[in-house]
């Protein structure tokens, strides 16, 4: 690991000053991806500011429904908070399917959508790696791309976005909000992160100087009857093949609303639109799920090892729909 | 170390000054801020129960407990945890060995012992998740009130942990005989 300088920041404002002033800088929350990709030398900030003691722990629950998330309320708290367990089952559930208790335990809400967009590529410092290095070249895609991207790839990079908090958020329309030098803006979830494009060094679409402060995620009445499913190699402690966040809301046998993301197939948590728009008014059957699921992997392109994710992801998510549309019927 | 919210630059540092609850004793240590809380127990206060394994928060081996709280040493700078209440397989033990270090002898938990500080400190932390109402993968309703420590439970719960032995019955036993009735209620 090459040597930083450690500050810790006692509010946001002196946590802005401190990396406007230092550079380059990075802030540190958990720790669990930053430390851990300094320590092989891919990330080298000579500047670390610990953000993990500002107030921005707390879970709001709003009078209209909707819910503020800190940045640093940590992933087990967010996971375990009752409220969350009632109203946002989906967001509940992608948390503990992601990483080990540990892990966590030491994750930040924040640091969660933070984390780097990887493969085993950019780890290998051995290997050409555009988001590594730009203009240097991608060994996975001729390489072993079991893990890799099916939607929202391009020539310079196929990683995935890892997080499985970050798919049920992007499908519960949140809101990220961010203080930088210049102030206060909040950045959709859908947003928030980026396609690789020509660009892949660049993650997300956070300014320089910009710190995470809170995550604001909408009241969603139909999200108390919600799914995260995971689809992995091993049963516990992996990254998706593919994952599926939904919620549905039906009535009189027609698809009044629903939410659909993926996890595990694209550069960033991928929200279904497509498969949304076409079961919005539509009939909910299992026909329609099956169109619909079709119809969002039309642009999906299969690489040497992982095509078989395109139609994993289909029938995940019409089989989590299915599981929805059975448990609504029995309610 | 720059005191909050007062420094505007800051500058790399050979040492800075660390002062590091443990077990109940207050450690005061000077570190390079890229010591690890693992290396700061073993090599800088000696205590060496606390285990590194893989170094990269794959395996456990390095798990103890903050605020009660388990988590992968390895993973954590130590100068990030001053003032926090650390707990580790040293401070386990009462008068007498702590029950769930008992019945891990009782249930041969263990062959070569190099995971058994790790997986009884996760074991620990584990528990107090499941009764602050934390759901797991497995947990059908992550609405309940109460979820009890099924086997299935227990595993997905201890995933965190590797035993390269292969002690995982004895380890589910140890961990289960311990507190399923405290659970199962």
């Amino acid at each position: 690991m090459k040597a930083f300088a450690y500050s810790r920041a006692g509010d946001v404002e002196a946590a802005i000053r401190l990396i406007s002033r230092n550079r380059p800088a990075k802030f540190l929350g958990g720790g669990t991806n930053l430390v851990d990709l300094m320590r092989e030398e891919i990330e080298q900030p000579a500047h670390l500011v610990d953000v993990t003691r500002l107030p921005l722990a707390q879970i709001e629950e709003r009078p209209d429904g909707s819910v503020r998330i800190g940045a640093l309320v940590r992933n087990s708290h967010l996971a375990a908070s009752r409220f969350i367990r009632v109203h946002y089952p989906l967001l509940s559930q992608a948390i503990v399917m992601g990483a080990s208790g540990q892990i966590r335990n030491m994750a930040t809400t924040g640091g969660n959508l933070m984390q780097r967009t990887r493969c085993q590529y950019f780890y290998d410092r051995q290997a050409r790696c555009n988001k590594r290095q730009p203009g240097a070249g991608c060994d996975a895609l001729e390489g072993f791309n079991r893990m890799h991207a099916i939607l929202g790839a391009s020539s310079a990079c196929i990683a995935t976005h890892a997080s499985d908090m970050a798919v049920a958020l992007v499908a519960l329309d949140a809101t990220i909000l961010v203080r930088g030098p210049g102030g206060e803006r909040a950045i959709p979830m859908t947003e928030f992160h980026r396609l690789p494009g020509d660009t892949p060094h660049v993650d997300t679409n956070l300014g320089p100087d910009e710190l995470i402060t809170a995550v604001d995620v909408p009241a969603l009445p139909f999200a108390g009857h919600s799914r995260y499913r995971k689809v992995r190699d091993r049963a516990s402690y992996a990254f998706a093949l593919v994952s599926v966040a939904a919620a549905l809301d039906v009535d009189a046998g027609r698809v009044r609303g629903v939410r659909l993301a993926l996890g595990g197939v694209a550069p960033r948590p991928w929200r279904a639109v497509a498969a949304e728009r076409a079961l919005v008014g539509g009939p909910a059957t299992v026909e329609a799920f099956r169109g619909a699921a079709a119809q969002e992997l039309q642009a999906a392109r299969g690489l040497a090892h992982n095509a078989f994710k395109i139609e994993l992801a289909q029938r995940t998510m019409v089989s989590v729909l299915r599981s929805l549309l059975h448990e609504g019927a029995a309610r | 170390m720059s005191a909050p919210g007062v420094a505007e630059r800051t500058e790399i540092l050979d040492a800075v000054a660390v002062g590091l609850r443990i077990n109940g004793v207050e450690h005061e240590l000077r570190l390079d801020p890229r010591v690890s809380l693992l290396d700061a127990l073993r090599e800088h206060v000696g205590l060496t129960g606390t285990k590194k394994g893989c170094d990269q928060g794959a395996c456990g081996a390095c798990t103890v407990l903050v605020d009660g709280e388990r988590i992968n040493a390895c993973l954590a700078l130590a100068v990030q945890y001053e003032g926090r209440e650390i707990a580790t397989i040293e401070g386990i033990a009462g008068d007498s060995i702590h029950p769930l270090q008992a019945a891990f002898i009782e249930h041969d938990a263990f062959q070569c012992g190099y995971c058994t500080p790790g997986q009884i400190c996760s074991a620990l932390g584990m528990v107090a998740e499941l009764r602050g109402g934390m759901p797991s993968a497995v947990t059908g309703d992550v609405a309940a009130e109460v979820i009890a420590l099924t086997e299935a439970e227990l595993k997905e719960r201890m995933s965190g942990n590797l035993c390269r032995c292969g002690a995982y019955v004895g380890i589910v036993e140890a961990i289960q005989e311990t507190f399923a009735g405290q659970l199962t209620r």
